[in-house]
């Protein structure tokens, strides 16, 4: 018998039965989550079904992003009814408009090794950075996980990508979600969980695997997990202060395929209009030229993003629009220390932190009809960040910061 | 369960941005989600769909966000069922948890046309189009428990009172 992939482990442990992938199965959630924009709908349907009550309170997390702060009424009203429901029920895991994104706020401070991992939104895969099963889901799915504890779901099948080496200059964990994006397309993992094996462990930091597990929901993987080792280790000891138990599969795991990608060989990528795999070399675009560029979101809103930014942009300006959000909190404060957002600051970006932004059209930075962006989020769906027709290419943080400073798109690798 | 309509058809990775655009999820009223399901792709989609259509797509159809409002959305505007290539996960249940029937078939664009009238199964996931019978994805287990309730609430509240 072979052994056991990091999926069937973590799914055979919280659903307490040997499971196969296709498989239909009731499995226990180690953490249910909602922002602000999910979250109202997740309480109403409670409130529907008359059932307002939570299986474990210490087990729910909420933090405001989408909405954060609020830019309209409709959205301060909905802040409003959520902080009612968490006094009302005593849920203590509850973030305001000043701490960060859900994502990053699991990833800094809740979501561990093994643990199945639910939330109100798509790019809940941000948590199989840590090599937690973290899965999205609608809000009445999210209401019957939150009442229950439970959820059902498929087993998917795994799939393994290998990460070689060490990353080519400016290449970070975007290029390897769009790499796999553009090879593979958004179809292809549909019904899979990818895990991804690291090579050398801390030449592919944490930061960078948060931005490709968080893309896992463009690939419409059912979940995308760093197999977690010495640089897990290391990142929730930096975070939180202790050392986390590891899973991992078994070294004769099987398969249903695998693939690797060689981190040094790798170009700067980004993702053209209007479709997450529509992905190019960076110097196929090279010259289109931008009116605003986005340095922030789940996805890139991390310190290393900034670091990259500063690095790009010290001692220059923007001849772009250009807005930078740190994910969290922690994120601006590393940040601010570190001299990023004085440099940036000094460069021309106007900046806040610890929300979505314009990442979905929401506010602070909404395209106009014909406008083009560069940005590091992690759609650039027909219409998603404001007009439908507004353009939006993908990138990480170096091409969006050298395409801000020279106010078309450009290969960082010419400029820095 | 059998679902009947004429076939509005649309193509591959139709995502949740275009069915619904994220300025109006601060709302979950049907009809007002209704009204701009598929607005960036038609605007007047709501108006074609009114009197019960079917969809017919291509690949990922649903991809993008969680937002359960694009199952509100176009349930709202009439749509009675969607057959696709593909779904998106979180878009499949999301659907079914709304009473919407979502069925998978391989082929689907290249086999049903636009305006067509077809006939679903929804447990067998039979699809009769004219005089074809194509062989699709039916819905069983709790999800089809789910979706004959009309949704995920009412199935929630049945569950709760036996
Ligand atoms: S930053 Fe963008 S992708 Fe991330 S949770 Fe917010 S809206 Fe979604």
């Amino acid at each position: 018998m072979s052994g056991k992939t990091l999926t069937e482990k973590i799914l055979e442990k919280n659903s307490g039965k040997p499971v196969s992938p296709g498989e239909v199965i009731e499995t226990k959630v180690d953490i249910v989550a909602f922002h602000d924009l999910t979250g109202y709908h997740v309480i109403e349907v409670m409130e529907k079904a008359g059932m307002v009550k939570v299986f474990d309170k210490n087990k729910i997390v909420i933090a405001f992003d989408h909405l954060a702060p609020a830019p309209d009424l409709r959205s301060a009203e909905i802040h409003v009814y959520i902080r009612n429901f968490v006094k009302k029920l005593g849920i203590p895991n509850f973030h305001d408009v000043n701490f960060g994104i859900l994502h990053e706020v699991l990833i800094e401070k809740y979501a561990l090794p093994g643990q199945v991992i639910v939330a109100a939104d798509s790019h809940t895969t941000t948590s199989g950075a840590v090599g937690a099963f973290a899965q999205g889901l609608g809000a009445s799915d999210i209401a019957a996980a939150a009442i229950t504890g439970k959820i059902w779901l498929s087993v998917p099948e795994p799939f393994k990508v290998t990460l070689e080496g060490t990353p080519a200059k400016w290449i970070t964990g975007k290029d390897v979600a769009l790499k796999l994006l553009g090879d593979f397309k958004a179809d292809y993992f549909n019904g899979k969980s990818i895990e991804v094996v690291v090579k050398e462990p801390y030449a592919f930091p944490m930061d960078y695997r948060a931005t490709t597990s968080n893309m896992g929901i463009e690939m419409n993987a059912d979940a995308l997990m760093f197999v977690p080792d010495n640089e897990t280790k290391r990142y929730i000891k930096e975070m939180r202060g202790y050392e986390p138990q590891l899973i991992t599969p078994d070294a004769d795991a099987k398969y249903s395929d695998e693939h690797t990608i060689e981190l040094n060989k790798m170009e700067p990528l980004v993702a053209a209009p209007h479709s997450v795999d529509n992905v190019k070399v960076v110097n196929e675009v090279e010259g289109i030229p931008v009116d605003q560029v986005f340095i922030g979101s789940c996805t890139n809103g991390r310190i290393s993003d900034f670091e990259i930014a500063a690095r790009i942009m010290k001692g220059k300006k923007v001849k772009t629009r250009c807005i930078a959000i740190p994910s969290s909190y922690e994120m601006f404060k590393r940040a601010l220390e570190a001299g990023y957002v004085q440099t940036l600051f000094e460069a021309g970006c106007v900046i806040t932190y610890g929300t979505c932004g314009p990442c979905l059209g929401g506010h602070f930075g909404i395209l106009g009809p014909g406008e083009v962006a560069v940005s590091t989020s992690s759609r650039n769906f027909k219409g998603r960040m404001g007009s439908p027709e507004s353009q939006v290419y993908l990138s990480g943080p170096a091409v969006a910061a050298a395409s801000a400073v020279t106010g078309k798109i450009t290969d960082p690798r010419v400029i820095a | 369960m059998i679902v009947e309509g004429p076939v509005m058809k649309f193509g591959d990775k139709i995502d949740t941005d275009i069915i619904i655009p994220a300025r109006y999820l601060k709302y979950t009223d049907p009809q007002y989600l209704g009204q701009h399901a598929m607005e960036p792709l038609d605007p007047e989609f709501y108006k074609k769909a009114s009197k019960g259509v079917i969809l017919v797509a291509g690949k990922a159809f649903g991809m993008g966000s969680s937002r359960e409002q694009a199952a509100i959305a176009l349930k709202a505007a009439g749509v009675k069922a969607i057959i696709a290539e593909s779904f998106a996960r979180i878009f499949f249940r999301n659907a079914i948890n709304n009473g919407l029937p979502v069925i998978v078939l391989p082929n689907a664009t290249k086999e049903i046309n636009d305006g067509e009238y077809v006939k679903v199964n929804v447990e067998t996931g039979e699809v009769i189009v004219g005089n074809k019978v194509l062989k699709g994805k039916g819905i069983s287990g709790m999800a089809l428990d789910i979706l004959k309730e009309g949704g995920l609430i009412e199935y929630l509240k049945k569950v709760s009172v036996k």
